[in-house]
């Protein structure tokens, strides 16, 4: 039977209907048009699927969409403000954090995430809390670098 | 994934009630296992029991000499604990090292331990601090929970509420992870209480496992030395790609060994 859910999109209040066995990361891409939450590994273990959950980076491949109802989700596509991009987008961006580009939304979203943890971190703690997303490209010397950069540009900015 | 009613528990009694309602039902926690169990189909609930909404499995406390965590607490919170980490430092250790962060921002201790992955690291620190499992109706020491592959004591609509874990005087973690998964190829948990000294393996067989003969040594002297000459049966071990039977049962030696030299350190 279908359940009526109550949540906040990137600030967006969104109201639906949705069947239990409905992933998170299906509802955000196929329902709400935010394909830029990306479908890696499709078993919970490359992080390309990272989004915010109450502030906590989370991966939405392993959330039914039911065990959302309430919460504040934050996706990639909510982290810029208007054309102006969000610090960490920027500094991934200038380091050129990435290859393919295929993990880069969940690297971005776990980088917002150790900022917010770790303050600025060094490249130990930054590889050590990456550990739950996959890169088959970088070797991800430029994605620490970036998310270092990020962290450093967030911190002088609060 | 399968189809399912969903239910989302508003207290305890609730849970159960729905729980035993329900022909063919399940409790979700965190969902770290049970989500990706879904999708593969390897389970097919008539209906799931959503548990993140009641309050009385929350919680973390210290009271008689034990430090009591609700069954809803997620691994980071545990790991972030001023309070486990001053009383318990191992165990806050053992929760900061389960999968990845974004698992740990999902995943909780009751889950972990109801679901009893012969590889799982909770199961490891509630055998080897002798810890008390409370459920909805009864409570269950470690010694008599765990009782094989995937198996625990629990009824099929009983609901653990928390975990009471004894603060050792002296206690450590370690494990051999399997470097995609995390999860533990084998994993040592000892735990010195002066008087006698407990020790858990997990990752290494069937079922997670306390060996008497180290506890025995250890409590004589503890030090990596006093247990050197003990070894495990290779017959009894797991056997998978990531490791064969002497490979894990060796390991069980060099991680006890460390897990000793780490408590003492």
């Amino acid at each position: 039977m279908a359940v009526q859910i109550s949540l906040q999109i990137n600030g967006r209040t969104v109201e639906a209907e949705v069947q239990p066995n409905l992933l998170l990361v299906d509802f955000l891409r196929q329902e709400q048009r935010l394909t830029g939450t990306h479908v890696g590994c499709d078993t919970a273990q490359c992080g390309a699927c990272t989004i915010h959950l109450d502030g906590r980076a989370v991966k939405s491949c392993a959330i039914l969409t039911v065990q959302a109802d309430g919460a504040r989700i934050t996706t990639i596509e909510g982290l810029a403000s208007g054309a102006e991009l969000h610090p960490m987008q920027r500094a991934f961006h200038r380091h050129h954090g990435l290859q393919c580009g295929f993990c880069t939304p969940g690297m971005v979203m776990a980088g917002v995430s150790i900022a917010e943890n770790h303050g600025t971190p060094d490249p130990a703690v930054i590889r050590a809390e990456l550990e739950g997303n996959l890169c088959r490209c970088t070797g991800y010397h430029n994605i620490v670098k970036a998310i270092a950069a990020g962290a450093r540009e967030m911190a002088g900015r609060s | 994934m399968y189809r399912f009613e969903y239910h989302r528990a508003k207290d305890i009694g609730d849970a159960v009630a729905r729980r035993q309602a329900a022909e063919d039902g399940l409790y979700l926690a965190g969902g770290m296992t049970m989500v990706p169990t879904l999708r593969q189909r390897l389970a097919s609930p008539s209906d799931l029991i959503d548990l993140a909404g009641i309050a009385a499995l929350k919680g973390l406390e210290e009271a008689d000499g034990s430090l009591r965590i609700g069954a809803m607490e997620t691994h980071a919170d545990v790991a972030a604990s001023a309070l486990v980490r001053d009383r318990i430092p191992a165990l806050s250790g053992l929760a900061g090292g389960i999968g990845d962060p974004q698992v740990r921002n999902r995943g909780t201790l009751g889950g972990s331990v109801a679901n009893a992955d012969p590889a799982a690291d909770y199961p490891a620190a509630v055998l080897g601090l002798g810890a008390t499992i409370h459920t909805d109706r009864r409570t269950i020491a470690a010694d008599d929970f765990f009782c094989g592959l995937f198996e625990t004591a629990l009824e099929d609509d009983e609901l653990i509420t928390a975990i009471s874990f004894p603060v050792p005087k002296r206690a450590a973690y370690r494990k051999f992870k399997n470097p995609v998964s995390r999860y533990a190829i084998v994993g040592v948990f000892v735990a010195d209480f002066g008087d006698y000294v407990r020790l858990a393996v997990t990752g290494a067989a069937a079922s997670i496992f306390r060996l008497p003969e180290m506890e025995a040594a250890l409590a004589g002297e503890f030090t990596a030395a006093a247990i050197k000459q003990i070894t495990v049966e290779a017959a009894e071990m797991n056997r998978d790609l990531h490791a064969g039977t002497g490979y894990r049962a060796h390991l069980v030696g060099v991680m006890a060994r460390r897990a000793v030299e780490a408590a003492n350190g």
